[in-house]
């Protein structure tokens, strides 16, 4: 099963529950896809053994063959290429690497090469097989590193997926192909707000979700009346408690200390399991 | 001559923009005549790369220099390439870049003087 874990609002609690979780279960892949701020490793303690370079192809001019007839540069939809009359000018870090620009040039004087934006690392912690992706400073696309990183998805074991907050293209490009998804939140305005954008994504994407209150007592009560009404399952409720907060501010996970929540997200794992089979 | 102002507003007395590539208007001003176009900015929502998309519009209108606020270094790089002098940090109405412009009281900009993305933090 690939279970992703999301929010829709930052700060609510998605590394907490990935991390507690692949903790609680063991065997498990756990994919950290925040790769512009990813902090699982920081709880989980893996070894890293292994770092590889994510590229992009980004399009090369070749000035001898180029005819000046500016195709490339109308086709391309992200100013990523532009036709002056000092000559064709490349841009690669709005360049998206669709392709076209070498499609449409009359007189193949486009190439690509390589750009490197960002890594992958793997390790492992215990029973866990854990994977995390860094995307470069000053580059623009986290898609290819967590698309680099869900390329390391196995099927013979279960797998966490610990998304990006927000509901932009590195969220998408994370749950997509989901078996389930988790919208972890907290019944504040803003968490509720985000909540329902995020879940609209995931209803368009056909990916069966459920939802986790985490810091359950404080805020309101809207969450919990929508997903009734809604009928969207309350998987668990998180009470809010100091003292998870405080291990967190330390990296330290929570299980040791609440080992009823533990035993809460294993079971609630179990069952999204026995739904989806 | 025809130079190109970025601005807040459609009129001689607007305002310059501080923002280049997410400017409201372009006034081109031909600096001998005092005659000006308005150009409502097409890049001002683009997504990204709305500096080089202004320049690249801006090239086409064969103008000799901008007078803007901030000015990141895509654009800059466009701007350069094609021999348009850029003059960066003015603050005034697009009246007054005209006169410094004609009076020869301003100093031509030799780099970017904000990095990428920076219209975007207004």
């Amino acid at each position: 099963m690939i279970l992703s874990i999301a929010s829709g609002k930052g700060g609510t609690g998605k590394t907490t529950v990935s991390v507690n979780l692949a903790l609680s279960l063991d065997r498990v892949q756990l994919i950290d896809c925040d790769v512009e701020e990813p902090n699982d490793n920081i709880f989980i303690k893996a070894n890293i053994e292994n770092t590889q370079d994510v590229n992009v192809e980004i399009p090369e001019i070749d000035y001898e063959k180029c005819l000046s007839c500016g195709k490339c540069a109308d086709f391309c939809n992200f100013n990523a290429i532009i036709d002056l009359p000092s000559g064709i000018k490349v841009f690669p870090g709005l360049c998206h690497s669709c392709g076209g620009c070498k499609l449409v040039c009359p007189n193949d004087a486009i190439s690509w090469k390589d750009k490197k934006i960002g890594i992958i690392r793997r390790g492992t912690s215990g029973g866990i097989s854990f994977f995390e992706g860094i995307l470069d400073i000053g580059e623009v696309r986290p898609t290819p590193i967590i698309k680099a990183l869900k390329y390391q998805i196995r099927s013979d074991i279960d797998t966490i997926l610990d998304c990006p907050p927000g509901t932009s293209c590195s969220f998408l490009e994370t749950v997509n192909g989901s078996d389930f998804c988790i919208l972890v939140t907290e019944s504040t305005p803003f968490g509720f707000n985000d909540l329902k954008i995020a879940l609209e994504a995931l209803k368009e994407m056909r990916i069966p979700f459920g939802v986790i209150i985490n810091r359950d007592g404080i805020g309101d009560d809207e969450i919990e009346l929508f997903c009734k009404h809604e009928m969207i399952p309350i998987l668990l409720k998180i009470p809010y408690n100091e003292d998870i907060a405080k291990l967190y501010s330390k990296g330290e996970v929570f299980l040791d200390y609440f080992p009823e929540i533990s035993g809460q997200l294993v079971s609630m794992f179990n069952n999204i399991g026995g739904r989806e089979k | 001559m025809k130079i190109a102002i970025s601005s807040a507003g459609a009129e001689l007395n607007s305002q310059v923009d501080q923002r280049f590539g997410r400017c409201s208007y372009f006034l081109i001003v031909d600096v001998e005549t005092n005659n000006f176009e308005v150009y409502p900015n097409s890049a001002a929502s683009a997504s990204n790369g709305a500096g080089i998309e202004a320049a690249k519009n801006l090239v086409k209108k064969g103008i000799k220099a901008i007078i803007s606020g901030n000015i990141g270094p895509n654009a800059f790089q466009i701007l350069q390439a094609e021999g348009i002098e850029v003059v960066q940090e003015f603050k005034g109405t697009v009246n007054e870049a005209v006169k410094i412009f004609k009076e020869g009281n301003y100093s031509k900009a030799s780099s970017p003087n904000v990095n990428t993305h920076s219209g975007l933090r207004r």
